[in-house]
């Protein structure tokens, strides 16, 4: 086993560790960050990100993308993916990286078609 | 163990067996399969969420209404502190499984336990927050009335702007009607517990009380929910039908009823995987103290059940996104 093959560097480099114990913390550092901006972000809810983008509110892409980043943290350093072999890597992470946008294209735009036909159709939702 | 690498393998030897060309033992790679699987499971689950909430987008309940309790603070309006606090147990229990993978690799036994111990902890907590949370949601707040469609109508005191609880505002009626059971009638059918109040007594209390209006479940262009003005709601609450308290699989009184049915069973089978975390942990846990990965030279059990937790933090990232913050 690579007991002693950790990658300790993260954010590409910019931030290097001594030990693994280390990166660790740091690394719970920024998730813990990153969870306190959205849930500050969340509870203020700023006029400016309220705004809507591609049929969704700004602020609601920021958490998504915050999400997406605390999830590779939390996959690359916690489940180390980071030192596993691209071959493994490419195994976990390609059809996840491919299904998941898909599946969720697919379904949210059929959502918002049905959407329009309930609100367009003929027939009384509310009564 | 021994660390073949791919530059060091003769070619003779590629074909020969016992070449690991993704440096991972068995059981670690049937852990992450398993992993990938059920996060297309969880995908599954998240995305059907998106597709009814897409589909009843401008009627869909504000999370931030729903879940507003914390522990100890009574009547305090405190939207999220609490899930946001959740999450930060299961990162941090994270955080502590990855330092006892880490002291297994440094064989280091005292170590594993001590932080095998604190996982458990945490995932301990963490299940019973979600118990927490799911009492009050089945509890419910301030109970809402169902008309013949399913539309939830919600009450408002327009003076102050602030929910209106039915429960304070009916009026009581003197009323005969009965729980039926099934030892007094003929065909020994039991009837579902009655409501507190009916809705002939929550009419009243709502015509006694020229404050109140009622707040119907579409959004406004600023995504809140329409608070309807007095003479409108005269004539919204003849609708009614039914009384709401809480919420459950068939009637939800913060709204589309969908969103109760996706809570309960994305969170339900989220908890789930967190309940058979704890469980897994334990076992290892037990294994540890007995010495078993001592004798067996490594401590990579540790380390597959460590993948298993860390994917339950990293679908509770998630669920905690699309539930509560977006």
């Amino acid at each position: 086993m690579a007991a002693e093959g950790h990658k300790l560097a993260i954010f590409r480099g910019l931030l290097k560790f001594k030990s693994n114990q280390q990166k660790i913390w740091g690394v719970l550092i920024f998730l813990s960050i990153v969870t306190t901006i959205e849930v500050a972000l969340g509870i203020i809810k700023p006029e400016v990100l309220m705004s809507s983008f591609l049929r969704m509110k700004l602020l609601n892409w920021i958490f998504i993308i915050l999400t997406i980043v605390k999830a590779y943290y939390i996959a690359w350093d916690f489940m180390h993916i980071r030192d596993e072999r691209s071959g493994l890597k490419n195994a976990i992470v390609l059809p996840l990286v491919i299904l998941i946008p898909y599946l969720a294209f697919i379904l949210l735009l059929e959502a918002d078609y049905i959407f329009d036909v309930m609100e367009a159709g003929f027939v009384a939702w509310d009564f | 163990m021994e660390v073949t690498t791919n530059a060091s393998v003769e070619e003779t030897q590629v074909w020969g067996g016992g070449n690991k060309p993704l440096n991972a033992s068995y059981g670690k790679m049937m852990m992450w399969f398993f992993i990938v699987s059920d996060a297309l499971t969880f995908t599954g689950f998240l995305v059907s969420y998106g597709f009814s909430r897409f589909k009843n987008i401008n009627s869909w309940p504000i999370a931030d209404e729903v879940f507003t309790h914390f522990p100890f603070l009574h009547g305090i309006d405190a939207p999220m502190y609490y899930v946001a606090l959740m999450t930060f147990i299961l990162i941090f229990s994270s955080v502590t499984m990855v330092l006892a993978v880490d002291a297994g690799h440094h064989m280091n036994k005292a170590k594993v336990t001590f932080y095998m111990l604190l996982t458990i902890i945490g995932g301990a907590i963490f299940v019973g927050s979600q118990a927490w949370e799911w009492k009050n949601f089945i509890k419910g707040e301030y109970g809402a009335l169902e008309t013949r469609g399913g539309q939830i109508l919600q009450f408002v005191n327009a003076e102050t702007g602030k929910r209106a609880a039915i429960q304070e505002f009916a009026l009581g009626i003197e009323s005969d009607r009965a729980t039926h059971q099934s030892y007094n009638g003929i065909w020994y059918e039991d009837e579902k517990a009655l409501p507190n109040v009916s809705v002939a007594e929550v009419k009243k209390g709502f015509l006694a009380d020229p404050n109140l209006v009622i707040r119907t479940q579409q959004l406004t262009e600023e995504g809140q929910k329409t608070v309807l003005t007095r003479d409108a709601s005269l004539a919204k609450i003849d609708e009614a039908v039914g009384v709401v308290e809480g919420a459950n699989l068939i009637h939800n009184e913060y709204g589309n009823r969908l969103f109760a049915d996706f809570f309960f069973f994305i969170t339900g089978f989220h908890g789930f995987h967190v309940l058979s975390g704890v469980v897994i942990n334990v076992i290892i846990f037990f294994n540890v103290i007995l010495g078993t990965y001592e004798r067996r030279g490594h401590y990579e059990m540790v380390e597959k059940v460590g993948l298993y937790w860390h994917f339950v933090d990293l679908v509770w990232v998630f669920v905690f996104t699309f539930f509560y913050l977006v």
